[in-house]
């Protein structure tokens, strides 16, 4: 390949004017007090700097031994990374239960703090709601931008039946699922003969009913003020440090002494196995007739019509199995954060749990799980450049769409021997 | 021999075009009839009338089902499936990102135990059905030569397998009735004697009833039992190969008046 300095340049242009758009309102204006002060210089150093570097790169590039060198480094880390991803398949029947074990041992451990371990806790939320939206998106094929209202059935459903009946976490969980699999199928209906973006919108603005509804009915929710949700509690055993009337708190029942991390902890497990549970069954409802009857729907309809399939409700058993796991992801949701208001129910949640299941690889497990940590982890290790949070993820967004299309880990088919049914399982595993 | 299906003045219009104008046809139960005609003739509409895609404006499709008359043109298409009657696309609609396999699971849908809890538990009736489905599908895979692409992506196939995937699919569903819509489109001659040679033995082998939309001459003489002959949406003769063949009505209508024998010579041998 020649050297080809015009085009180096070109790019280069491209790539410092993009920098300089970005980089003068973000580096550029400093808000100091009450004073904007500019720091313009800041800004032309940075370009600079951005313009010589893509230059270097594409000339380094263009030369041969760059060019080898790149794609080097390329191949070896998409081997790699298939290698890695290879062998944790094959023996993911003693990583898993392995990986499991170190997730209930670690709030255990001394240096387990309550911030990490809701952290922690949020994360499996997120992987619970990431495994709901992927039987909609993933497998069904269905855009749906307004997962978060099912989330929010599930938070208020648990706050507002404790408040109004004195429900307990443990009875508000199956209740509240149910809700949140009747608003599914109550959003299904009416976009049944919808698809791609028709679809899109219109569940886009159910969302925002659900968190409009939420903010205006103030009677009953109280509006923008939130309500406040009851901790769980262990048969009846509760973790504050004096029980309500009658009650006998966790800490006096066992002896020990009282740790506001007890708190922490139980939530955290409840919503480990829960995740572990949605997880276990997306795995089986992947290989389930109604798992491949969705992803058929998504392939082609009019050929699932002709196969025998009803669309109607294969569709709608999408809606409502996802959305139930929502309803549950919001019951702990509520339960961890101990009181919830409608601002956590916005549009950028269903677009962070949508991101998870895109960037993850639709209809991957062990794709999305990644996806989930690095998303809710990330921002967390990177507290000091809140501002610039939108940012670092559109742009792990756009390189991971770049890089792997798919997702970062695309889905392997299960492969079937003739004559041996069973051995099909062995690889199917989690990907 | 029993009738499986009777077509009875069945019309359809869409707007101002009338796409099928009083068609009426039977069909003996384990044959082969062939639909033939120049494009835009009705064949696909009429195709897409059985298979309840479309509704007919006028007229009735009895399907003869277990002693009963059943009328077709009053169900949707799901149901229709689930009576056995079953088709292919002139544009191939396979489940492109689910191997050649899956694709025959998911045919099999309405048969297998797909109840949720007991799938997600994996109790052995499920177990059982699924190992039934997955028996079907090597069953139907191998009859049309795709064993060796089982699990290959349907989208990755070659062409000319997609096409049998496309009939192995249909015939998963274990249906009475089939429906092809120019399974041979495309297909190369030796492709095109491969595909015949399955069609045929799917009506000696299994009895099948076979409706099928065909452009290769040579495909329609050789193995069907009826030719039905459409031109602008109207039924202009019926009959054996032989006897369509020599129809003045049907020469017309493929290659204008004059030159009869140069005529008879194409649609023969072609």
């Amino acid at each position: 390949m020649s050297v080809q300095i015009t085009n180096a340049l070109k790019e280069s242009v491209i790539v410092a004017f993009v920098a300089a758009v970005l980089l003068v309102p973000i580096v550029g204006f400093v808000l100091d007090d009450r004073s904007l002060q500019y720091e313009l210089e800041t800004v032309a150093i940075m370009v600079a700097v951005v313009f010589f570097g893509r230059f270097a790169i594409t000339l380094g590039l263009q030369a041969r031994l760059g060019d080898r060198l790149g794609n080097q480094a390329a191949l070896s880390l998409g081997r790699g990374w298939e290698a890695l991803t290879t062998s944790g398949q094959r023996h993911i029947l003693i990583i898993a239960p392995l990986f499991i074990a170190v997730l209930v041992v670690i709030p255990f451990m001394p240096w387990a703090s309550n911030y990490l371990i809701q952290i922690m806790s949020l994360t499996l939320i997120y992987v619970m709601l990431a495994m709901g939206l992927n039987i909609v998106v993933g497998l069904a094929g269905l855009l749906d931008l307004g997962y978060v209202a099912f989330y929010a059935v599930g938070a208020y459903g648990y706050a507002l039946l404790a408040q109004y009946l004195g429900l307990t976490f443990w009875w508000a969980i199956p209740i509240t699922a149910g809700l949140a699999a009747l608003a599914g199928c109550v959003l299904g209906f009416p976009v049944l003969r919808m698809h791609g973006d028709y679809l899109a919108i219109v569940t886009l603005g159910f969302g925002e009913i659900i968190r409009i509804l939420l903010v205006n009915m103030i009677d009953i929710t109280g509006g923008p003020n939130g309500i406040s949700v009851p901790r769980p509690s262990l048969f009846g055993l509760e973790f504050g440090r004096s029980a309500k009337q009658g009650g006998v708190p966790f800490h006096e029942y066992f002896g020990v002494n009282y740790d506001s991390s007890y708190r922490y902890i139980y939530i955290y497990l409840v919503a480990l196995a829960f995740a572990v549970i949605a997880i276990l069954i997306f795995k089986r409802l992947r290989e389930m007739p109604i798992g491949r009857a969705w992803e058929a729907l998504r392939e082609d309809e009019i050929a699932c019509k002709a196969l025998g399939i009803n669309h109607t409700t294969t569709k709608l058993s999408a809606f409502t199995l996802g959305a139930s796991f929502g309803g549950v992801g919001g019951v702990l949701y509520g339960a961890m954060e101990g009181f919830i208001n409608p601002s956590s129910f916005v549009f950028l949640e269903s677009a962070i749990i949508l991101s998870i299941v895109v960037l993850g690889g639709m209809g991957s497990i062990l794709g999305v799980i990644i996806a989930a940590v690095a998303i809710t982890l990330l921002p967390e290790l990177f507290r000091e450049f809140q501002q610039f949070r939108m940012l670092f993820f559109g742009m792990a967004m756009v390189f991971i769409m770049i890089w792997r299309p798919g997702g970062l880990l695309k889905v392997r088919r299960r492969t079937f021997a003739e004559g041996v049914p069973d051995a099909s399982q062995a690889p199917a595993a989690v990907d | 021999m029993t009738t499986i299906i009777t077509a009875d003045n069945v019309s359809i219009r869409f707007g101002g075009l009338l796409a099928l104008s009083e068609i009426s046809f039977e069909m003996e139960e384990g044959s082969i009839t062939a639909i033939i005609g120049p494009n835009g003739a009705g064949k696909t509409t009429l195709f897409n009338c059985i298979t309840g895609f479309y509704r007919p404006t006028s007229g009735r499709i009895v399907y003869h089902h277990e002693a009963r008359n059943i009328e077709l043109n009053q169900l949707p298409t799901y149901r229709i499936a689930r009576l056995g009657v079953s088709r292919t696309y002139q544009n191939i609609r396979l489940f492109s990102d689910m191997t050649a396999l899956e694709n025959l699971l998911v045919a099999q849908h309405t048969k297998v135990n797909h109840h949720l809890l007991s799938g997600i538990f994996k109790t052995p009736a499920f177990r059982r059905s699924e190992n039934e489905a997955q028996e079907q599908a090597w069953y139907w895979l191998n009859f049309m030569g795709l064993g060796e692409v089982a699990n290959q992506e349907a989208g990755n196939l070659p062409y000319g397998l997609q096409r049998r995937l496309e009939v192995a699919r249909a015939m998963a569903t274990q249906p009475r009735l089939v429906c092809l819509d120019e399974p041979a489109a495309g297909l190369n001659q030796q492709e095109t004697e491969g595909l015949n040679e399955m069609i045929l033995r799917l009506k000696k082998e299994h009895r099948m009833s076979i409706l099928l939309i065909e452009h290769h001459m040579g495909v329609v003489m050789n193995i069907s039992d009826q030719v039905v002959v459409l031109d602008h949406g109207e039924v202009i003769s019926r009959g054996t190969p032989t006897e369509v063949q020599k129809d003045p009505a049907v020469i017309k209508a493929y290659l204008g008046e004059e030159d009869d024998e140069v005529v008879m010579e194409q649609t023969g041998t072609q």
